[in-house]
């Protein structure tokens, strides 16, 4: 079919490109402009102390919504994030007290994976809404945690409890805190795993359009099933941070975190649609949350406004960003 | 009645789709609005019904300028379009459907009644035969159109925009609709009909306009125009619309595809059929007689229930695309929008997308190899203006057909099945597509097309099996059937051609 189109070739047009690359950038300009104005109106904030300190505050929150970030792209919901949070740091301190600390943190992060297939293979086979299968499972997760600890706070034993709260200890670099070290791989990771694999080509496509990534030949349920697992992996890693940091587990840690959590993802700009998004947007979406949370120590000001604050800046950054990128529909 | 267009002008993205287009309408009169893919047809069309805001343009009705920036403001003045997605509430009744957002109602309670009433007033003036308590999601595709229909005469539209109504008809339910454009316009409403069945347009419509590239060429009267003369305008040469001719099967061709048996509840039934390399085989039939479901049950789309699939003489197992692919199947589905392309990704992600495991080292895409692979295909089928990074949504329904092509021919299958290989495309890629398949076929690979254009399946394969109720019910080899003994069969109404098989 090339002989009556010699004349107009594949003109390949550098089309919308670069400014539109642009524009998505609204969310970022929202951050920049609160970094800048706390580092206007405080001495504190650009402070090595500080930035430490925001990271450390990242790192669960962060790791929550690269999970969310990454299921909400894949076209589901994972309501679960927290609960399973909540048994793998259990599951940590229990096995931690029977064979030690090593084993302990290999049992938390495994918890979180089985935790999150079974939570892919009910979505999956059930063919239930995953908003409402991982709801369902959530309750029962932290009704198990519950069980298993008797509704009270589970400790490390005395002996091992130094080396429990090893991620909660600063690095040599710069005391940067590990689990802050933590949270910056696994979404190094996540981001390479998106934007460079096969795999995330096909997590994208599952979640612009199943049937068309299906006729591809793409195995959707696995797929599925393995973000599900990822996503468990890192509720599980937030737990061991969190238990590390407390020294303790219990059934209801972190609970309703995962709202933060997904409306970090969504904030960054990932389409709650499915198919669209970016695990830097998740990125961003927590810098935001926890910036805001700073600021209202550094500036001193009364923590009750805080959340009224938090949701007004978040509505804020979300209709900036469709302004810049513009209605398209 | 009279409204003039004057200056339309849109751009997306910095890519003029229309420029200063100006023409006028007439009450009581149909009016054609010709174009290949692209040429901003259906942007015109929505622009003036308020569905998009144009960059500049305006619209006078008996002279006066009126404002058309929403779709209420266009309701308000009479203006409304039927949009080739038909925007319906499937949950709800027909009724509620042809009323919505305009019931009749007492302080907030509706008056269920008097709209029954309307209603039956409306379906008698139409013709239409619709149950005004029926979900709209149970009806089929034309009868939503009727209810589209009915809601734009009982908003008492007076403009009424058609984009491609008659797509996705059988030519007994297009005859009926053309029956009732020809009488909205004899009540005096003006009809915009976008279409790409250039007959059809010459046979309905009084006036025809035609854009190419975001222009507007010419319009006038349809009389004295022809097929030949309206395709030169469109594309700006003349362009052939014969098919072209397939070679001939070699005599010791293998057989790629075979099939025995295969069923899948009511929907296939024992069929079986073999498809040389170099052959091209159609199907034809009635929507619903059962063509899709077959191609997906090939295909592993759907699980069969029975049946044997063979490509290349080795069994594929079954209920799997990713198998059938291995086994070097390929097919393009019958709606690109739903089960084709990814829209919100970018072109070359969905050219990659079926042949992801060819250009990977342990998990890894290797961007070069796929952008240069994914650019050679694209240039070779003749996309034009797009931007590989671009999302697949911003390209004419003929660049996103080719795209789709693209990805199936990436990695090179031994049998392409196409479900409406050019469904919703235009003239200039209608042609290039049919090219395409020809020298597929010429060059080995076995094809079997579906079709619900009896002529392009005629046109283009070696042989025309003929499906009824899930089965295949009769065989012609090229040159041997015209259209309309294609039809008859496929509606069993001739006892003397084939063995029918009515009570199965």
């Amino acid at each position: 079919m090339t002989a009556t189109t010699a004349d107009v070739k594949a003109d390949v047009k550098a089309a919308p490109g670069r400014s539109a690359r642009l524009r998505d950038l609204g969310i970022v300009l929202g951050v920049v402009l609160i970094v800048v104005v706390l580092s206007l109106s405080t001495s504190t904030f650009l402070t090595a102390g500080n930035l430490v300190n925001l990271l450390d505050q990242a790192a669960v929150v962060g790791l929550l919504a690269t999970a969310a970030t990454l299921v909400i792209i894949s076209g589901s919901f994972d309501l679960s994030i927290t609960a399973v949070l909540a048994l793998s740091a259990i599951v940590a301190v229990a096995v931690t007290n029977a064979a030690g600390v090593g084993a302990g943190m290999t049992a938390g992060v495994l918890t979180g994976a089985v935790l999150g297939t079974v939570n892919g293979i009910v979505v999956v086979r059930i063919k239930v809404h995953s908003f409402i299968a991982t709801l369902a499972l959530s309750i029962i997760y932290r009704g198990v945690a519950v069980i298993l600890t008797a509704g009270a706070i589970v400790y490390p034993a005395d002996d091992r409890a130094t080396a429990f709260q090893a991620l909660s200890w600063p690095t040599v670099l710069g005391g940067v805190t590990a689990a802050s070290l933590l949270f910056l791989a696994v979404v190094a990771v996540c981001w390479v795993l998106l934007s460079r694999t096969t795999f995330g080509r096909r997590v994208y496509a599952i979640g612009g359009n199943e049937e068309a990534a299906r006729l591809s030949g793409i195995r959707t349920g696995q797929i599925k099933v393995a973000v599900f697992a990822i996503s468990g992996v890192c509720a599980a890693l937030g737990g061991l941070v969190l238990a590390a940091r407390g020294g303790s587990a219990q059934a209801s840690l972190a609970t309703g975190m995962e709202m933060t959590a997904i409306a970090a993802a969504v904030v960054g700009g990932t389409s709650v649609m499915g198919g669209e998004g970016a695990i830097w947007r998740g990125l961003i979406g927590v810098l935001l949350i926890t910036l805001i949370g700073n600021g209202f120590n550094l500036l001193g000001w009364d923590t009750i406004y805080q959340q009224v604050v938090q949701g007004a800046l978040i509505l804020g950054a979300v209709s900036l960003d469709r302004l810049l990128r513009g209605r398209r529909s | 009645m009279r409204i003039d267009l004057e200056g339309f002008g849109k751009s997306y993205g910095g890519v003029p789709v229309l420029r200063d287009v100006s023409f006028t309408l007439r009450g009581g009169r149909v009016h054609g609005l010709l174009g290949e893919n692209g040429a901003g047809k259906s942007t015109l069309l929505k622009a003036v019904c308020g569905a998009v805001t144009p960059d500049a343009g305006r619209v006078l009705l008996d002279g006066r300028p009126i404002a058309v920036g929403s779709p209420r403001d266009a309701l308000r003045h009479g203006f409304t379009l039927i949009s080739q997605e038909l925007a319906l509430v499937p949950a709800m009744t027909v009724l509620d459907n042809v009323y919505l957002g305009r019931w009749r109602n007492r302080l907030g309670w509706r008056r269920r009644r008097a709209n029954r009433r309307e209603f039956a007033e409306l379906t008698a003036r139409t013709g239409f035969e619709l149950d005004p308590s029926a979900l709209v999601r149970d009806l089929p595709i034309a009868a939503q159109q009727q209810v589209e229909v009915l809601r734009a005469l009982a908003s008492g539209a007076s403009v009424i925009g058609m984009d491609e109504p008659t797509a996705l008809l059988t030519r007994n339910e297009t005859e009926r609709l053309l029956e009732v454009i020809r009488r909205l316009a004899a009540d005096g409403a003006a009809v915009v009909l976008i279409s790409h069945f250039l007959e059809e347009v010459l046979s309905v419509c009084d006036d025809i306009t035609v854009l190419r590239d975001g222009r507007h060429i010419k319009t006038g009267p349809a009389a004295g125009q022809t097929p030949q003369s309206l395709v030169a305008d469109m594309v700006g040469r003349p362009i052939e619309l014969l098919y072209p001719e397939p070679r001939p099967v070699r005599p010791d061709a293998p057989v790629l595809l075979s099939a025995r048996g295969l069923s899948r509840g009511t929907a296939v039934r024992e069929v079986s059929l073999d498809i040389r390399a170099g052959e091209i085989v159609g199907i034809a039939g009635l929507v619903g007689s059962g063509r899709s479901e077959t191609l997906r049950a090939l295909f592993g789309a759907d699980a069969p229930d029975a049946g044997v699939v063979e490509v290349d003489g080795r069994a594929v197992a079954p209920g799997s695309p990713a198998r059938a692919m291995r086994a070097g199947l390929a097919m393009v589905p019958e709606s690109r929008k739903d089960q084709g392309l990814v829209l919100g990704r970018s072109v070359r992600e969905n050219v990659a997308l079926a042949s992801l495991g060819s250009r990977q080292q342990a998990g890894f895409v290797r961007g070069g190899a796929e952008r240069e692979a994914a650019g050679t295909m694209l240039a070779g089928l003749d996309v034009r203006g797009s931007d590989l990074g671009g999302p697949v949504w911003t390209l004419s329904g003929g660049n996103q057909q080719k795209v789709l092509f693209g990805k199936w021919l990436m990695d090179r299958p031994k049998v392409l099945m196409v479900d409406e290989p050019t469904r919703g495309v235009d003239v200039g890629a209608k042609g290039q597509i049919h090219r395409l398949l020809v020298e597929l076929a010429a060059e080995g690979m076995a094809v079997l097309v579906v079709s619900s254009e009896v002529e392009e399946v005629l046109g283009l394969a070696h042989r025309v099996l003929v499906m009824r109720h899930g089965r295949l019910v009769g065989e012609f080899a090229r040159g041997r059937a015209t259209p309309e003994q294609v039809i008859a069969l496929a509606f069993a109404d001739t006892p003397d051609t084939e063995p029918s098989e009515e009570n199965a």
